[in-house]
């Protein structure tokens, strides 16, 4: 038996170095955030949204520039215009340029969704935060302050404080209204996450092996906590758009001259009974698509965040 | 459950004392007076006045007094119209609006829950991108257009629909369908995700390998178990179809209380403004109460006790 074994010198030399060539990682590593955004590519219907996100922005920039007419010129001797190579989306019951007016009203609807929803997320991102890391009573007490507060329905209580703001109402006020109670659902989300978080096993390791809090957050709860966030604002915006253009018909929005579209749409209506119907067609289809291209997005980003 | 029950109450409760209390703050901090608008006034009408809606007194007397008749269900005079108080409003306009309100309530879920359904078991197929376009249509367009187009179309153009007005059933359709496009679109979305998610479970393949039938499958496995997520956001529907009913009574100039709460706004009539949100305010926290304990009475493995955590 003993002679069929071929035993030479080299098979006792000591193994070579090289186990850290097997453990090598071939490829590149894909980042999250990579791997969100290939998930979120082959995902047409939300690639259309952010496609109509980005040029709403990008018209809303430059769209009452492009035809030289301002948003509150007026010309008595071109009311009620149909479209037309001068005017391109017609004009209104005063002679103002629809076309200039439906961006300029572009840019304070989108205004004022971005910024109801930056507020909502500074706010809700402190007091969510603040509750779940101090924990116990704190906790208990503010999250029961929040409760109470989101009982109150959300444009019952916008129409109230707006109502307060009286004649000196405009964009700052309204934002300040959509935001006093639209924080809570941030605020409540950022909790919930952290509160997870903090018992996660990683992030126990972290403690253990000595991390400092402001590594663990910078580290492990802020890029987690990310994604349940960014679906949130995604979808606070149009909700915010929404509301602005309820309070806008409701008269209690933008004051005269400037136009968003809900003061657009809510002129119209005076028009369609000499049958000027069109007029609402501009803010009605734009207001119609950046709901859309929101709420696809937003729903897009959540299935590429949490894959199953 | 009986402790859970009466815990909710009682914030409940709590609840509608905050909204009470900050409605009243923001109504009385409002700048300027009701009756300064009047102009050339006298002075003995003016004291009259301030007299006889109490606002020569303090504001915490105000408070108090407020509490009180609200403890009666006395919700206050209002402010523009001598002879008709608050209350009366809400007597006349509130059976209009809850008309209103179920109407749109029941053809969201039935039409909602339909097109859910209708959407997961054809996935991926002609009615699925079907009910989903028009889900998506509903969760877009916001309800006030959608209303005045249905007028354009179904009302001016092919007079199928009166116009506007409250009078004969045929008057309610249209004010229905506006509120209720977009509680719909949710539902059936919400639908849609749940009913795929419980036909993937393990208890409908074995439903299935006894040989039971499709319908019986569908109808009391996969649905009874797939419907208890719309219940959780029905609370949230009503809150939406509530505010909805604003917009809608004031366009189709229905005689309801979302109509008289827009012309309180107009006028800024604080009495009727006051008495209005909180009276919404309590018949949404007290719906909102109800659908929660019903949550947990439809789904026992909701845990009572984990709701606090």
């Amino acid at each position: 038996m003993a002679k069929d074994l071929h035993l030479t010198e080299e098979m006792f030399l000591p193994a070579e170095d090289n186990y850290k060539e097997a453990e090598k990682i071939a490829r590149p590593t894909i980042s999250y955030w990579a791997n969100v955004w290939r998930r979120l590519r082959s995902n047409k219907l939300a690639m259309i949204g952010f496609v109509l996100i980005v040029l709403l922005v990008i018209m809303a920039i430059i769209g009452p520039h492009i035809n030289g007419y301002t948003y509150y010129e007026q010309d008595f001797t071109k009311k009620n215009l149909h479209p037309t190579a001068e005017h391109w989306f017609g004009t209104d019951s005063l002679g103002r340029d629809m076309f200039t007016r439906a961006w300029y009203g572009a840019r304070i609807s989108l205004f004022i969704g971005f910024m109801a929803a930056l507020m909502d997320f500074l706010i809700g991102v402190l007091y969510g935060g603040i509750s779940a890391l101090k924990g116990g009573r704190t906790d208990n007490l503010m999250m029961r302050i929040a409760e109470v507060l989101y009982a109150i329905p959300y444009l019952l209580m916008v129409i109230l404080i707006m109502v307060w703001f009286g004649k000196n109402s405009g964009i700052f006020p309204m934002i300040i209204a959509m935001t006093i109670t639209g924080w809570i659902p941030m605020a409540r989300l950022v909790r919930g996450q952290v509160l997870q978080l903090k018992e996660f096993e990683y992030v126990q390791a972290a403690h253990a092996a000595g991390a400092k809090t402001s590594w663990i957050l910078r580290k492990h709860m802020i890029p987690n906590t990310m994604g349940p966030i960014l679906v949130n604002i995604t979808l606070t915006v149009p909700s915010a758009i929404f509301a602005e253009a309820t309070l806008s018909f409701l008269g209690l929005g933008i004051p005269a001259p400037k136009a968003s579209w809900g003061t657009m749409a809510s002129e119209a209506l005076s028009s369609i009974l000499i049958g000027n119907f069109y007029q609402l067609f501009v803010p009605a289809i734009l207001i119609s698509i950046t709901m859309f291209a929101f709420n696809v997005f937003g729903d897009g980003l959540r299935d590429a965040l949490d894959p199953r | 459950m009986l402790r859970y029950t009466l815990k909710r109450f009682f914030w409940a409760l709590v609840t509608i004392w905050a909204i009470i209390t900050l409605t009243f703050i923001i109504m009385h901090s409002i700048p300027g007076n009701p009756f300064a608008r009047e102009g050339t006034m006298p002075e003995a009408v003016y004291n009259n006045l301030q007299q006889h809606y109490n606002l020569d007194k303090p504001k915490i007397v105000q408070y108090g007094l407020y509490l009180e008749s609200l403890l009666h269900l006395d919700f206050g005079p209002s402010m523009k119209s001598q002879s008709i108080t608050v209350n009366d409003y809400i007597k006349n306009g509130f059976p209009v609006s809850l008309h209103l309100g179920l109407q749109a309530m029941v053809i969201a879920i039935c039409f909602g829950l339909i097109f859910g359904v209708i959407a997961s078991l054809n996935k991926n197929r002609w009615p699925d991108y079907l009910s989903m376009i028009l889900a998506i249509i509903g969760i877009s367009v916001p309800s006030f257009i959608l209303a005045t187009f249905l007028i354009n179309y179904l009302a001016v153009k092919w007079p199928i629909f009166p116009v506007a007005t409250w009078t004969s059933w045929s008057h309610t359709v249209l004010p229905s369908i506006s509120l209720a496009a977009m509680p719909m679109a949710y539902i059936a979305r919400l639908m849609r995700s749940s009913m795929i998610e419980v036909l993937s479970q393990d208890y409908i393949l074995t439903a299935q390998a006894k040989g039971l039938g499709r319908s019986v499958v569908i109808i009391k496995h996969a649905i009874r178990n797939a419907i208890l997520p719309v219940v959780t956001v029905l609370g949230i529907l009503i809150a939406n179809i509530v505010t909805g009913s604003f917009i809608i009574e004031n366009i189709f100039g229905i005689p309801g209380m979302g109509e008289m709460f827009v012309r309180g706004i107009e006028n800024r009539d604080y009495p009727v403004i006051l008495g209005s949100t909180v009276f919404y305010s309590v018949i949404l926290i007290l719906l909102i109460f109800i659908v929660d304990v019903a949550y947990t009475w439809i789904d026992p493995r909701i845990k009572v006790t984990g709701e606090s955590k």
